[in-house]
């Protein structure tokens, strides 16, 4: 290349830069410099301008060249322009410091604002206290669960049909397909059953809040996450009339004393008996609408007598002990006792719906 | 299942109206979802014939197409495609009322007069069909004018939608709904007509074969003869609508007919296609592949990823070894029936309801057939369907011979349980006593059988209900079988007592005290999502996280392990909304993955919970996110130290983390220490800035965060409790001492307070009430002013027991470092 060539002074004037790129200390002059260094008013655009004063032949290497000086300065720009902003957001934030043990508490004055209870959380402790009433005592139980707690258990072995009446989340832990996001609150049971055979009194007599997922797309009736409360009793002569009666006391004290309750029959594989449980319809009060296709009656949830197969899965003597078990959908008693339209505003928290609830 | 209730009369006779029989199938547990009523309101439509179709300018969707229907030509515009001149086709005229209160009228299109309309099946309700007009040329000979009612032979019928039990395989079949219904109303139930075989023996030319005996249980072959393939009658194709499937052919839909009504899935083939005739049951082997039915290769005998799914597929093999079909599932596409066949081979057979679940599942790939055999199919039903199939083939081809002596080869078939049961078993399960007589009657209507076994019974299942188990489960089944007949509404009630109070436990009913806390202080309560994204977190960089393997949406793919990305969000669109003024709170659950868990939960886990499994632990915390416009780190501290205050968690100390918490801000943040346990019970302090500029919440806008642990809070050795004593106040008056002290900022402000508190007895109470910096002081300390409530015990106070006092106080402080400030 020729000493005429405007590229001439090339790596001088590359070097030349990076060196005011090092020497700029400060974020904001190094941003103010930008234009002049690495931007539209820099030297190598001015170079690059000129490139077509080259011959023919030498300007594909020409211009390599001022890519790779640019490509230099620009790199060294980069790695300053991001010490720098750390330097500077590190140093703002040291401004902004704030000593939290010398907070005067007393002299923090803050607007008085009314507060508002979530509403399915007091839904769920509405219904709680209807069963504490009833003598049942409240249990909690984890959210990720193995497969053996969420379904086989429950007799719902691997690969079972039945299975198909969950979607499932799976949690990606351990062998495919283990571990999954409960499905329901069932596993609770197993939980307690074993605690209790554990403490040699199998006796059991309480409700299992919680939140529940199956892998369903969100719609106006459906969230992929809801809440369900689930009952167990394991005792002694305990019958499907006791069943029965519990949730007959139940529907009436949540519900009211005009609305009732009748089993039919259904198939859960944790029960045998199985019945699903239904309700006299609030809305029409049982003289047929459209909520109840103008039957009277709203589906509930599920119930129905502990299935041998999961007693034994726990080690609980079927011969001398027996139970029931109940669950139902406690979103699903805060939509109805609210009319809630499109259950998506449950999470979408917004305050105008939020403050409605009191 | 879809029924028409004119095929269940097939089989009973019933006098009930739709609305009883409802009920009636609720009660037995056979739910109906909803009820259809066709072949109504249609008795105003004609059979037309199409003379000319025309275009119509300006209009390419519709066209005018010019008909007859008995009365002379007449103008309609039309927009079905799928017809030609010549074609017969139903006509709705003007004045007529369709199904759905649909009234025609005539109507002016692009100019031209519609006299009426051309209609679809599905517009007459008469099936899905909606893929254009109902042509009728292929369905009957028509004449011009004829009511379509009477063209097609229909009749007003009624369908119920029944939701089918997992437990209940043989309810999904028309007879089996049948069976149930004449065993609650106590009626005879009526067998449909079978044929006989009429030709040479099955043998002479057919043969089969099982290698998987486990798999396959029974493999039943029969040869027809003679046959043309053609449409089926009219009714047949009505009930195979009215039952929600297409009609095809009379060979496909005597087919479908059959499984439909006896719950028999079954598979015709071509016999000129199937290599010597010869069927055979056998595993696939690693490495073969089937196309399917529906065009997809699918590689067999591959593990799945399911629990204990080692990857068995049974196909079935023709003579040649060349693979037919994913037995119980899917047929390939090669071998079905066509408009040239002649002859088919039928297969009805067994298969092992878990296989074909997993084959099925593994593959993707449901059909009527694998959803039937999953659940399990009677093992004996075989032949008996095939005579049905061969009968109702007989509609429409009479002359077909059926071989004599079909080929019946037996694999493994399911045990048939035989299961105790006595007037006690009953009543111990049901609580009341059903006589076992009336037991046995209920249950030899649905073809269990039951002998007298001493004081009990012994009952076997009927062979179609491969639900009912062994043993005590099995007598659980029966015991349901009992009470479903006898009908649940009829089963008494009665309130179960014990002696054990219900109640909360202590943490529950601090988790209600919190959340009440919150609440009375002003929050919102809010419910954000548990599972989040990637790029939710990063922003956080709060390391591993727990995934979800098969999310909806990749928005939804990582459990939570903070609570401040959801808050912070749902704050933000409030903000969005101009709602932002408010403050947010959720108490809920975290995931710490395992690997970097201070305490994996170790639980139960892989098949029969053989193994130990390490979950995500899971924590409670308690978030409050402050985002009203004043509020920021002193706001939230002010709304922690109330919190710790109303429940009585008396000493606790806020002191600068060694590493900012997740979320907060890095120079704005304290832990909350319980001063006595030395227990971190949570942090306070300001939402991240990144984390709100991510949010694209306004510039400068400050939001204060609470984050507490709630197990740490349920926990008194690590939360300390106030007291429980309760102290009687002095009679005697107190004092007043305002004390300000010069301290290095490392000294903190509540050590000198807890400092004076300790200093006397007659210390009541210390407050700090003043924080100053300035010039005058120096750089690195700060002075504090605290306000020292002093009251004696038995006597008022001399000036010379206060000085005493305050020099306690004085030196007490200095101890720490902070001398007095001079005045
Ligand atoms: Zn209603």
């Amino acid at each position: 290349m020729s000493d005429s060539s405007p590229l001439a002074n090339l790596d001088s004037q590359r070097d030349e830069l990076i060196r005011q790129i090092n020497e700029i200390s400060d974020f904001a002059v190094l941003r103010e410099q930008e234009p002049l260094l690495v931007g539209k008013r820099s030297l190598l655009t001015t170079l690059q301008r000129t490139l077509g004063q080259i011959a023919e032949n030498e300007r594909k290497e020409a211009g390599a060249l001022l890519q790779g000086a640019r490509r230099l300065v620009e790199d060294r720009f980069n790695e300053r322009f991001a010490e720098l902003e750390m330097v500077e957001r590190a140093a703002k934030l040291e401004a902004d410091r704030l000593d939290l043990g010398d907070v005067v508490v007393s002299a923090v004055r803050v607007p008085v604002t009314v507060g508002h209870p979530n509403l399915v959380a007091s839904t769920q402790r509405e219904l709680e206290d209807v069963f504490v009433g009833m003598g049942f005592s409240v249990a909690d139980g984890p959210e990720v669960e193995s497969d053996w707690y969420n379904f086989e258990a429950l007799n719902i072995p691997p690969a079972h049909p039945a299975r198909g009446m969950w979607d499932t989340f799976y949690v990606d832990l351990g062998e495919p397909e283990t571990v999954v996001l409960r499905t329901h609150t069932s596993p609770t049971q197993i939980h307690l059953m074993e605690a209790a055979v554990k403490l040699g009194d199998p006796r059991v007599h309480a409700v299992m809040p919680g939140r529940c997922f199956r892998r369903d797309t969100p719609d106006a009736r459906h969230l992929a996450a809801f809440h369900q409360i689930e009952g167990l009793v394991v005792d002694r002569g305990i019958t499907f009339a006791d069943l029965a009666g519990v949730i007959e006391t139940f529907t009436r004290a949540y519900f009211g004393p005009t609305i009732s309750s009748r089993l039919r029959p259904a198939f859960f594989p944790f029960t045998e008996p199985s019945a699903e449980f239904e309700i006299t319809c609030t809305i029409c009060q049982g003289d047929g609408c459209r909520t109840c296709s103008q039957t009277g009656w709203i589906e509930l949830g599920g119930c129905g007598m502990l299935d041998p197969a999961v007693l034994e899965a726990v080690g609980i003597d079927g011969s001398e002990w027996s139970g029931f078990a109940f669950g139902f959908g406690i979103d699903r008693c805060a939509q109805m006792r609210h009319q809630i339209a499109d259950m998506r505003a449950l999470i979408e928290n917004d305050a105008r719906f939020l403050r409605q609830f009191s | 299942m879809k029924i028409p209730l004119s095929w269940l009369r097939d089989f009973i006779d019933i006098s009930e109206s739709p609305e009883q029989l409802r009920e009636v199938f609720d009660d037995l547990g056979l739910v109906v979802e909803g009820v259809e009523y066709t072949g109504q309101d249609i008795d105003a439509v004609l059979v037309a014939k199409v003379l000319e179709i025309h275009p119509i300018e300006g209009a390419d969707r519709i066209r005018r197409v010019v008909i007859e229907a008995g009365e002379g030509p007449l103008e309609i515009v039309c927009g079905a495609m799928n017809f030609v001149e010549g074609n017969h086709v139903p006509f709705a005229p003007v004045g007529a009322v369709l199904p759905g209160d649909f009234a025609i009228a005539k109507r002016v299109m692009k100019g031209i007069t519609s006299n009426g309309m051309l209609c679809s099946a599905r517009e007459l309700r008469l099936n899905e069909d909606h893929g254009g007009l109902y042509v009728l040329d292929e369905l009957i000979t028509p004449v011009i004018g004829q009511p379509l009612v009477e063209a097609l032979g229909i009749t007003p019928d009624v369908i119920f939608d029944i939701s089918v039990e997992g437990n209940r395989p043989d309810a999904w079949s028309v007879e089996g709904v049948a069976r149930d219904l004449a065993a609650r109303l106590g009626r005879p139930i009526k067998s449909p007509v079978l044929a006989t075989t009429n030709g040479p023996s099955t043998g002479e030319v057919a043969r089969a074969s099982i290698t998987a005996p486990n798999e396959c249980g029974r493999l039943t072959v029969s040869i027809i003869e003679n046959i043309v393939v053609k449409p089926s009658p009219t009714w047949i194709q009505q009930r195979l609508s009215g039952a929600g499937m297409r009609p095809i052919s009379n060979v496909v839909d005597a087919s479908n007919y059959v499984m439909l009504e006896l719950g028999q899935p079954n598979h015709p083939y071509d016999a000129s296609k199937v290599a010597g005739k010869t069927l055979g049951v056998r595993h696939a082997v690693p490495g073969e592949s089937i196309k399917t039915l529906d065009g997809v290769v699918r590689e067999l005998a591959r593990p799945g990823r399911g629990l204990g799914d080692s990857g068995v597929d049974v196909v079935i093999v023709d003579g040649d070894d060349t693979i037919l079909g994913l037995a119980g599932v899917m047929g390939g596409d090669d071998s079905g029936v066509s408009d040239s066949t002649t002859e088919v081979l039928f297969e009805a057979a067994f298969f092992d309801p878990m296989t074909i679940a997993r084959s099925s599942k593994r593959h993707g790939l449901r059909s009527e057939a694998s959803a039937r055999f999953e659940r399990g199919v009677d093992p004996e039903l075989a032949l008996r369907a095939t005579a049905r199939f061969v009968e109702i083939l007989k509609q429409s081809c009479p002359e077909i011979i059926w071989r004599s002596e079909p080929i019946d080869v037996r694999g493994q078939l399911p045990r048939v349980p035989e299961i105790s049961l006595s007037a006690f078993d009953i009543e111990r399960s049901l609580g009341v006593s059903i006589p076992l007589d009336e037991a046995t009657r209920l249950l030899t209507a649905i073809q269990f059988s039951v002998k007298l076994d001493g004081e009990g019974l012994l009952v076997s299942p009927a062979t179609a209900r491969l639900d009912v188990r062994e043993g005590a489960a099995g007598r659980a089944d029966v015991i349901e079988e009992i009470a479903r007949l006898y009908s649940y509404q009829r089963l008494p009630r009665r309130v179960p007592t014990w002696a054990e109070p219900g109640g909360l436990s202590k943490t529950q009913r601090l988790r209600r005290q919190l959340r009440d806390v919150v609440v009375d202080f002003g929050a919102a309560e809010a419910w954000t999502p548990t599972l989040g994204s990637d790029a939710d977190f990063e922003l956080l960089d709060s390391g591993e996280r727990v995934r979800i393997t098969n999310p909806l949406a990749s928005e939804e793919s990582v459990l939570r392990n903070t609570l401040v990305t959801g808050l912070a969000r749902a704050w933000a669109r409030n903000v969005e909304r101009g709602t932002g003024d408010l403050i947010l709170s959720e108490l809920g659950n975290v995931f710490i993955h395992p690997k970097v868990a201070k305490a994996p939960r170790a639980t139960k886990g892989g098949v029969a919970g053989s193994v130990t499994l390490e979950l995500p632990e899971e924590r409670e915390r308690l978030a409050v996110l402050l985002g009203r416009e004043e509020d920021d780190a002193r706001t939230a501290v002010a709304f922690a130290v109330g919190i710790f205050n109303r429940l009585g968690v008396a000493n606790v100390v806020l002191r600068t983390p060694e590493q900012t918490p997740n979320g907060f801000h890095p120079t704005r943040v304290a832990e909350a220490i319980d001063r006595q346990s030395g227990s971190v019970l949570g942090f306070v302090g300001e939402v991240s800035p990144m984390l709100l500029a991510a949010l694209e919440a306004p510039e400068g806008r400050r939001v204060g965060y609470v984050d507490l642990d709630f197990e740490a809070l349920a926990d008194e050795s690590r939360a300390t409790r106030q007291a429980t004593e309760a102290k009687i106040p002095s009679k005697f008056p107190s004092a007043l001492l305002d004390l300000a002290f010069v301290a290095p900022d490392s000294v903190h402000a509540d050590d000198i307070r807890s400092a004076l508190q300790l200093a006397s007895d007659e210390v009541e109470a210390v407050s700090l009430f003043d924080v100053y910096r300035g010039t005058s002081l120096g750089e690195g300390v700060r002075s504090l002013a605290y306000s020292v409530r002093l009251t004696p015990r038995d006597s008022t106070f001399s000036d010379t027991q206060i000085a005493k006092i305050r020099e306690l106080l004085v030196d007490s402080a200095r101890h720490l470092g902070a001398e007095l400030r001079a005045q």
